[in-house]
């Protein structure tokens, strides 16, 4: 199967088999009208299957998001059919309207307006608490 | 702007300090009687409370402050939906520091976030509730002398007290505690912070649903009530509510210098005849409660350069 190179957009690669319809959704990108490939179980010699996502659309998406899903990921902005930029990805130490307190005593479960902040509070395992109720992220 | 949300937003070196001037206004009561004269407390309290609410207006009159009063969501702008936002800019109009309860978890973050003066968390839900945690200090340091080396029980609901974690935070950082954590399983202690505030400073803790059995190597016994308003489920809180009930009978393997601390308000969890006891803190912890919130007080509004 093969999806076509983009001219000027961004290519996520390197995701962890099974994470691009995550990172699809935390993304919004099925709320773009440009073109978008989602290509999952690809093969990869470094990592044996992996995904990938192909915007074809030079638009400003937030790292950190990806950061959050899938810290391996790569992110390659193409301008002009070449490789122009190769972002390096980081765990991301806040996350604001990424992922929702699930905690039904929390206080943004009764006032709609404030944001859903979350901070890193253990690196090695990943663990992002409410800033508000301190609770885990599910 | 300083606020204090939870008991880590104070280091070890300021929890000496308002215990400091805490004894200092017990011996000196005079001296502070117009500490905060013409400065104006609110009391914001959106859930029932009788005696923190009491405790922080005592604690501003003692010092020749006044202080301006929400009872109720009920009787505040809460009530037609107002946010917490908006309601401490408001009040920040009017007075010089809030004490704010709420029944969410993070409303005294969000109230700290807006206001433009000093807030404390005076409870958020199940959350936070760090000047009874100082009033559990300043008990401890007059009873013990000390903070390190001790062995201190927590007994009942260690799942949704506020009071249990907010304690165990502060204790975490002194050295030679052991923790003995009694509870029914359903109440256990939560395992974030059996992961990142105990076994994360490396402190000793065994759990146990026996206080009888413990009860001889403990140096303070904290009891617990099993609150009604944690619970969603009625069933659950009626099976657990009489898990643990102190009694003279209890108390007979316990040291001759145990101090028993509640936050209170109790239900039946520690029997009226333990009052008689000596070994009983619980009233005692009342009263420092107000001395501690009175240094509190002092030390936010100095730091604002309000007094």
């Amino acid at each position: 199967m093969t999806v076509d190179s983009i001219q000027n957009g961004i290519v996520i690669d390197h995701i962890t088999a099974g994470s691009a319809m995550r990172l699809y959704e935390l993304l919004h990108l099925d709320e773009l009208d440009v073109t978008v490939a989602i290509m999952k179980n690809v093969t990869s010699r470094k990592m044996g299957r992996k995904d990938i996502i192909k915007i074809d659309a030079d638009i400003d998406i937030d790292l950190d998001i990806i950061g959050y899903v899938d810290p391996k990921a790569t992110v390659n902005y193409i301008k002009d059919g070449v490789l122009a930029e190769k972002k390096v990805i980081k765990v991301p130490e806040r996350l604001v309207n990424v992922i929702k307190c699930k905690n039904p005593r929390c206080i943004t479960s009764t006032e709609q307006e404030l944001k859903h902040i979350f901070k890193l509070t253990d690196r090695d395992n990943k663990v992002y608490r409410c800033v508000y109720c301190e609770v885990k992220a599910q | 702007m300083r606020s204090i949300i939870d008991i880590s937003d104070l280091s070890v070196e300021e929890l000496q300090e308002l215990i400091g001037v805490a004894e200092d206004i017990i011996a000196n009561p005079e001296k502070y009687q117009d500490a905060c004269k013409r400065k104006k407390l609110a009391t914001l309290f959106f859930e029932p409370s009788t005696r923190t609410r009491m405790s922080f207006e005592a604690a501003m009159y003692e010092l020749g402050g006044n202080v301006i009063s929400v009872s109720s969501a009920a009787s505040s702008s809460a009530a037609k939906g107002e946010s917490v936002a908006d309601t401490v800019k408001t009040v920040s109009c009017y007075t010089d520091i809030i004490a704010m309860r709420h029944p969410k978890e993070g409303a005294a973050y969000v109230a700290a976030q807006n206001a433009s003066i000093p807030v404390i968390n005076a409870g958020d839900g199940g959350h936070c509730h760090p000047t009874q945690t100082l009033a559990d200090l300043l008990t401890i340091w007059r009873e013990k002398g000390r903070f390190d080396n001790l062995t201190v029980g927590f007994c009942g609901d260690l799942k949704f007290g506020r009071t249990v974690h907010s304690l165990i935070t502060a204790l975490a950082r002194y050295t030679g505690i052991k923790f003995v954590l009694i509870s029914p399983q359903e109440l256990k202690l939560p395992s974030y912070i059996k992961k990142d505030v105990l076994k994360r400073n490396g402190l000793q803790y065994v759990q146990t649903m026996d206080l009888e059995s413990v009860m001889p190597e403990l140096d303070i016994l904290y009891m617990t009530r099993v609150q009604k308003e944690r619970f969603f489920n009625e069933e659950d809180y009626l099976r657990l509510k009489d898990s643990y009930i102190l009694n003279p009978e209890k108390l007979k393997k316990a040291k001759p210098d145990l101090c028993i601390m509640h936050p209170l308000p109790r239900v039946n969890e520690i029997s009226v005849a333990v009052d008689d006891d000596p070994r009983a803190c619980y009233f005692k912890q009342v009263l420092n409660g107000k001395y501690m919130r009175m240094a509190l007080i002092l030390k936010l509004l100095k730091e604002a350069g309000t007094i």
